[in-house]
């Protein structure tokens, strides 16, 4: 499961706090810094965890939001043409024996560059 | 053995015709041999789908009361072509919207007036005596028009060339996104079921020809612009009715920093006449092979770094220079099978019959490039050839007498060798004096990274670089950085004036 971990500046070392808690493993997959809207991480966590590290995470005065899916893929907007394959730094697109293209969002990191790559506008973050 | 068109069309009418789709052709001549698949099958269908950004339609919109004749006109603000009377336009795929967002364009009102959408017409004359009227605005919707006649000027293009970027910046074309440093190559093409892949000589394909475009039954009206069937880069102008049309076939698109475009489904079916019909639509992914470009390179010959099938292409990766690059299709394969399938089916359901060119598309001409008769300038022609120069170790008040005398701003500095060291302006002495501390001579003051240009250097580059580092003047400098000129912003005036540079 996805969390989107919102740090607040000069906050304590939240994430290692919580690894530390809890002992479950998180997996930062994507780590931005911004001088007006502070940390912003997006981790992996097991599905089992979830609750316990939001919570714990929450508590140590981050926001955290859950988030259900990656990338979201709308197929009628979508033409099966493939842009998005190599653009992609997970592998989330793939064709299958069809060519019809199959998105594995489990991989995805939102990192968004397929977005903009898309001619067709069939790709949308969800939060 | 041969058929002929009469015979293949009398079967598609008794609904005894074998029509199979290109991708299946290569198999069925494996097995059955050349001549055993001309026996079997009656007719190949072919389609692509893709972006096709020469692409447009023909409306009528009825006239109004009182009548105008339209001489600017935009539809939901993307402006379509006032030259042709009265209430006749021409919509672009690719012109943007001056209002909305510049990912909606003409392919956007295309595809609107196919979904059935209202759409916002305005327009303005400037009024006669038989169109008096000045401006009106509507909105209109397909079912309203006297014609909406799709008229594509270049369409299901041969093949396309795959590109990559080598640069360090990723770059946004009509390619779509090219990662920098080789990482990723995109390519556009259906390969197998392309159109003219099946029939390079255009035996088949050629005017008058009964086509599927954007989901109706159109037809070829001829050569396509840029058509280059010599490189094997022929085109096709193509129309149908956009009545006939669905979203199935046509889809607007916008290429991110590049623009709006649309894409199309193309389909073809061919008549396998004799063997050399069997021979051609056997044609494999394998057999059709492109250039990779270098799309780093700014310039109309942009640098082939390899060649490559479209079974590599579609493959999901490619070799070059020993390293594997994922690839991306930007044209969808799976659309153009169902182009094919499509056609297969109108064809078995006795809805199209088939008939040859009743004119022939020329398979050996080869296209040109531009004719440019103004040569472009160069900074020689504009540059200073007197140039007040100074040495590193003279001192600053020097300088300073040197800048006041020579009425510039700018004195490039030299070493004892002659070679361009430095540049000092007005600014840097006046920080000198300032504070004075113990900076003295020019080489303490002088800014040693110059920005420079050369004689035969384009003068648009200088310009670009002047303005890029936000300076007012570059030394030119020859092979050996010797200082033989100065160009300053002022002298881009010269362009301008009568007599000058630019004709």
């Amino acid at each position: 499961m996805k969390l989107l971990v919102r740090l607040i500046h000069d906050s304590r070392p939240i994430i290692a706090q919580v690894v530390k808690d809890t002992g479950v493993l998180i997996n930062v997959d994507r780590a931005r810094s911004d001088a007006h809207e502070g940390e912003e991480a997006l981790v992996d966590v097991p599905d089992e965890s979830c609750i316990l590290v939001s919570e714990r995470m929450r508590a140590l005065g981050a926001e955290v939001r859950i988030l259900e899916e990656g990338i979201r893929h709308d197929e009628e907007e979508c033409v099966d043409c493939g842009a998005c394959i190599s653009i992609c730094p997970k592998r989330v697109f793939s064709f299958d024996d069809e060519w019809k293209l199959q998105v594995e969002t489990k991989n995805c990191i939102l990192c968004g560059r397929c977005i903009i790559s898309c001619p067709h506008a069939a790709l949308s973050l969800s939060y | 053995m041969e058929k002929s068109i009469d015979e293949i069309n009398r079967r598609i009418r008794d609904g005894s015709a074998r029509v199979v789709t290109a991708d299946e052709m290569p198999d069925i001549v494996s097995e059955l041999g050349e001549e055993g698949a001309l026996l079997e099958v009656d007719v190949v269908t072919t389609g692509t789908f893709g972006a096709m950004c020469s692409s447009g339609a023909f409306l009528n919109f009825g006239h109004a009361e009182p009548p105008i004749k339209m001489e600017r006109l935009w539809l939901n603000d993307v402006e379509a072509y006032g030259g042709i009377a009265a209430v006749d336009t021409y919509i672009g795929a690719t012109n943007k919207s001056v209002t909305r967002m510049e990912s909606y364009g003409g392919a956007h009102v295309i595809e609107d007036f196919i979904s059935g959408k209202a759409i916002e017409l305005r327009a303005q004359s400037s009024g006669s005596d038989c169109y008096p009227r000045r401006s009106i605005s509507t909105e209109v919707r397909l079912e309203d028009l006297n014609q909406a006649i799709m008229v594509n000027p270049r369409n299901a293009y041969q093949r396309y060339d795959a590109a990559v970027n080598t640069s360090e910046d990723t770059l946004y074309t009509y390619m779509g996104t090219l990662l920098p440093h080789n990482a990723n190559v995109t390519f556009s093409g259906a390969g197998t079921l392309n159109p003219i892949c099946n029939d390079p000589n255009l035996r088949l394909i050629g005017s008058g020809v009964p086509i599927l475009l954007g989901g109706a039954p159109g037809m070829v009206v001829g050569e396509g612009t840029q058509h280059s069937s010599a490189g094997n880069f022929a085109t096709l102008m193509t129309t149908a009715d956009m009545n006939d049309m669905n979203t199935d076939f046509l889809r607007a698109a916008y290429m991110y920093r590049y623009g709006p475009t649309l894409y199309l489904g193309v389909g073809i079916p061919l008549p396998v006449l004799d063997i050399e019909t069997v021979r051609r639509t056997a044609v494999r992914d394998e057999d059709i092979m492109v250039s990779i470009r270098d799309y780093g390179v700014p310039s109309r010959s942009r640098p082939v770094l390899g060649q490559v099938s479209y079974a590599e292409l579609k493959s999901g990766s490619i070799e070059l220079n020993n390293e594997e690059i994922k690839t991306s299709s930007l044209s969808s394969f799976r659309r153009a099978k169902m182009v094919a399938k499509t056609l297969k089916r109108w064809i078995e359901d006795g809805q199209m019959t088939l008939c040859l060119p009743t004119r022939y598309l020329d398979p050996s001409k080869q296209a040109k490039p531009m004719r440019e008769t103004r040569k472009v300038v160069l900074v020689q022609e504009i540059m200073q050839r007197k140039v007040v120069t100074i040495k590193e170790d003279q001192e600053i008040t020097e300088a300073a007498k040197k800048l006041l005398r020579g009425e510039t701003n700018h004195l490039p500095v030299l070493n004892d060798q002659g070679r361009l060291t430095g540049v000092v302006t007005t600014f840097d002495i006046a920080k000198a004096v300032a504070r004075p501390e113990r900076k003295i001579k020019v080489q303490d003051v002088m800014t040693r990274n110059v920005i420079t240009t050369m004689a035969d250097e384009p003068i648009d580059i200088a310009a670009q670089k002047m303005e890029h580092h936000r300076i007012s003047a570059l030394p030119v400098v020859d092979a050996q950085n010797q200082c033989i000129a100065i160009l300053h912003a002022s002298d881009l005036g010269k362009l301008f004036k009568p007599g000058g540079g630019r004709p």
